[in-house]
């Protein structure tokens, strides 16, 4: 008997995904756990794999074809099985066109009616008849909710507030802050021209009316003097030899995370009835990737070394370029620093990520004219810009985080207290 | 030590009992301190017995109609003594029962009054029990009379429910004061032993906790039968003779005198909580006489758990029991899943059987719900026809805009049966659509529920 191969829910926000490319071809031996195509979702390209064996009998859908989660994309059978199923499903055309939701009467075939098996819906979220109901029409999403019922399931009581238009991210929700300018769209010399939205780009879109809208923002803006930790940097790096660079963003970055552990009331989620403060710190770190960005998480960034963060920054921001970041590795952020230093942005404002309470923007570190002792002198500064979500940062509260940092910066040994 | 134990529970009925059970399937060494039999009243003198007079009471009614049916029974005598050793019976096989659970479970039983004493200890004659873990209360509740207007319990004209299932043979007449489910069931089984019973109500209509149309079928099904039905009625004077009582009721104004043989007090409960050591252990009551628990059945000392009816309304022997297992899981360290009170189950077992769940009608209101209601007669359903019992109704009270059963209101036979699968509806959050689409077996006193739930999608089948 034919399994349907649907398209899998690859990342908690994914809706639907790009086919990008097959991996196995039709008649090819398939077996449980074997990659069958990759997939574009809204973050990254991941592998979707053969959750039976057999042989792929027939794709369903064309490379570069988008499909919805919970669609059928394959069928994998035994070896020269022709499939009644599989041949109803190829007269359809092939991309976009969702297969019919529900096949409880298998298209009658000459040869014996082959049932499809019943293969677990990627897309099921466990909640009550009632939830579904008041969730499709107040248009919250279920999967955004974390259900208090028997065995996770989401009952009306989670459904109570959430009724809103902007459903509450209680989960760990992979998010995306703005502050990477928009992409270059090439010019094609018309006045204008419609580009279809990539899964990344949608998320974006989607991610961001729930903050900037919803969480009450303000931003306190700090100028920072580098010249102590640019010296401290330059020893590092003599040192280092060889062995690895330190760049400021890793030195601001490592102050951000010990920062924050003298400060919780900073490292903390807005979680609608209640502020989860964290006790570990995990530090999202803005990476911009070819048609949008994605926040990269290093866990733990309060310990690690230096060295470390810097190793594991730019790998991380290695693969989120080439989009190769595992849900893990992006989700569960407490607390997130954007750096536009490098395109020569002073300053600017970040979008908080929520549940996430506050970022840092970091500017570029520009020599300014400023008066030391009486004189005018040059130093390289910096100006970090904090948005805080109000519901959990009081402006004081950011404040005195914001001078810890400074004062880090200012003197990196601060950090070793 | 052998009187240590991880968990002393103090009573054995339905709360206590399934505690103790649920605590020693979790590993704790558990002990049963019970003064009385085993079981409780809900075994010994309340719902297991009544069970069996009411059955005894269903088939005198059958007798009487037998010959519709085309069986000739004869003449039909009735003998409330046999019915009533046969309930002891009953009710004894049920509390051996309980006693063959506790030795299979491994659970020490104290006979005995047990005091609370504080740090978590049981005083049961000269044993002092000390529970490391929790003392659990479900000391339970007895019935109470109406000593202010001279209706004190005295065993022989003026009785309770205790003394009328001990009686060797039916009263002479019988009013029974108070028309909740201890009042109505006993009313059907004297008026099925040919007693002539009144029964008086002070709320305006019989089951006031039910929705209104259940009170109104029972009103014309009990008149049907003959059973005098006052409600709304104050008692103002009981005079207690040696062998007949004259009360003096008073209704909207109008007075009236009822002669009787015999007073069966059906109103109030009284829990307790009296000489039990609660004080000294610092633990307070509520302004209504309950012991104050908080959302984990936690008395306002610590360590020390309250459940069943000392804990507070509803006094039902199923909401104790679920109180006593979720407590248990609670002491063993487990997460149980909170108890939902608003979905406890509600049935009275007279002819017909009234069984509900959620919100009435006039709560519905109340409320300022947006509803619909859905309703379906048995006496449309074929199952019903075929057995004669076409009294009765199922409603389900529909939130307008999805679905959500709000309440469930069936009178008839088997309502006790039936009324589950909307437990389970409600406990599920089904809304009526899939209560609808859940096939139902024809012919069935139970596709009265599909119906009922059909209607209040504006689409009834069989009506």
């Amino acid at each position: 008997m034919a399994t349907k191969v649907v398209m899998e829910a690859l990342s908690p926000t994914m809706e639907e995904g790009r086919l990008v490319k097959w991996t196995k071809a039709v008649g090819e031996t398939v077996k449980s756990g074997e990659t069958l195509a990759e997939v574009e979702t809204d973050k990254a390209v991941m592998e979707l794999v053969a959750r039976g064996d057999g042989q792929l009998l027939q794709q369903v859908v064309t490379e570069g074809a988008t499909v919805p989660v919970g669609d059928v994309v394959a069928y994998i059978g035994a070896p020269g099985e022709s499939v009644a199923t599989a041949t109803a499903a190829s007269a359809q055309p092939p991309a976009v066109s969702p297969q019919p939701a529900a096949i409880s009467h298998p298209p009658a075939a000459a040869s014996g009616a082959a049932t499809p098996v019943a293969v677990a819906d990627a897309t099921r979220v466990k909640a009550s008849p009632l939830a579904r109901r008041i969730a499709r029409e107040t248009g919250v999403d279920l999967k955004l909710l974390q259900g208090s019922g028997p065995g996770g399931r989401v009952v009306r009581k989670d459904l109570e507030g959430a009724a809103a238009p902007v459903p509450r991210p209680t989960s760990p929700v992979p998010q995306l802050p703005s502050p990477v300018p928009s992409l270059l769209v090439a010019d094609s010399g018309a006045p204008f021209e419609d580009v279809p939205l990539t899964q990344i780009r949608k998320t974006i879109a989607k991610r961001l009316a729930t903050s900037l809208g919803p969480v009450p923002h303000f931003f306190l803006t700090s100028e920072v003097d580098m010249e102590r930790a640019a010296e401290a940097r330059e020893a590092l790096n003599r040192q280092l030899g060889d062995e690895g660079k330190i760049s400021f963003n890793d030195i601001i970055l490592k102050a951000v995370a010990l920062a924050l552990t003298k400060h919780r009331a900073c490292n903390a989620w807005w979680q609608d009835d209640h502020i989860r403060y964290w006790n570990e710190v995990h530090l999202g770190m803005a990476v911009a990737v070819e048609d949008g960005l994605i926040t990269p998480v290093l866990r733990h960034a309060d310990r690690r070394p230096l060295s470390d963060i810097g190793a594991l920054a730019r790998e991380l921001a290695q693969r989120a370029r080439e989009r190769r970041l595992k849900p893990e590795e992006y989700t569960g952020a407490t607390f997130s620093v954007s750096n536009l230093g490098m395109l020569d942005i002073e300053q600017f404002t970040a979008v908080i990520n929520p549940p996430e309470a506050g970022i840092v923007a970091v500017g570029a570190i520009v020599p300014k004219p400023v008066v030391q002792d009486g004189q005018v002198t040059v130093r390289r500064r910096v100006r970090l810009t904090m948005s805080c979500d109000h519901r959990v940062i009081d402006g004081a509260t950011g404040a005195t985080f914001l001078k810890t940092l400074k004062q880090m910066l200012e003197n990196p040994l601060a950090m070793l207290l | 030590m052998a009187n240590q134990f991880d968990v002393i529970v103090l009573g054995g009925g339905p709360a206590g009992y399934e505690c103790a059970i649920r605590a020693a399937q979790l590993g704790l060494a558990t002990a049963v301190v019970e003064r009385e039999k085993l079981g409780g009243v809900c075994v010994n003198i309340g719902c297991i017995p009544t069970k069996a007079l009411l059955h005894s009471a269903y088939i005198a009614h059958l007798l009487s109609v037998a010959a519709e049916f085309g069986v000739e029974a004869g003449p039909v005598k009735t003998d409330y003594g046999v019915a009533m050793k046969r309930s002891r019976k009953v009710a004894d096989q049920n509390s051996r029962g309980v006693e063959f659970l506790m030795k299979k479970h491994k659970i020490a039983v104290f006979k005995g009054t047990g005091i609370l004493q504080p740090g978590r200890k049981v005083k049961v004659g000269s044993d002092l029990l000390e529970a490391k873990k929790a003392v659990v209360i479900a000391t339970g509740s007895r019935v109470k009379g109406i000593p202010q207007i001279g209706l004190e319990i005295n065993k022989t004209t003026v009785i309770s429910s205790d003394e009328a299932l001990l009686l060797e043979q039916a009263p002479a007449s019988l009013a029974i004061i108070g028309a909740g489910a201890v009042g109505m069931e006993f009313a059907d089984i004297f008026n099925a032993f040919g007693v002539p019973v009144t029964l008086i109500e002070a709320l305006p209509r019989i089951l006031p906790l039910e929705d209104a149309d259940a009170s109104a079928e029972l009103a014309k099904s009990y008149k049907k039968r003959g059973i005098t039905v006052i409600a709304g009625a104050k008692v103002t004077k009981a005079t207690v003779a040696k062998d007949t009582v004259t009360l003096d009721v008073e209704v909207g104004g109008a007075k009236q005198q009822v002669e009787t043989a015999a007073v069966l007090m059906a109103a109030g409960r009284g829990v307790n909580t009296e000489n039990i050591g609660l004080k000294e252990c610092g633990i307070q009551l509520s302004d209504r006489g309950f012991i104050k628990v908080d959302r984990t059945l936690q008395t306002t000392a610590a360590g020390y758990y309250a459940i069943g009816d000392v804990a507070g309304p509803p006094m039902l022997a199923h909401k104790g029991s679920r109180e006593g297992v979720v407590v248990a899981e609670l002491i063993a360290g487990q997460k149980p899943h909170p108890i939902k009170y608003d979905n406890v189950p509600s049935v009275t077992y007279c002819h017909p059987e009234v069984a509900s769940i959620g919100l009435t009608e006039d709560q519905c209101k109340d409320q300022k719900l947006d509803y619909v209601v859905g309703k379906f007669p048995y006496s449309a359903s074929g199952r019903a026809r075929g057995t004669g019992e076409t009294e009765g109704f199922v409603k389900i009270l529909r939130e307008k805009k999805y679905g959500e059963i709000l309440g469930a209101h069936i009178v008839g036979s088997h309502a006790s049966e039936v009324i589950h699968e909307l437990a389970v509806a409600r406990e599920n959050e089904y809304t009526v659509e899939e209560v609808e689409l859940a096939i139902h077996a024809h012919p069935t006193m139970s596709e009265a529920v599909v119906e009922a739930a059909l209607d209040s999608l504006g689409r009834v089948m069989n009506i």
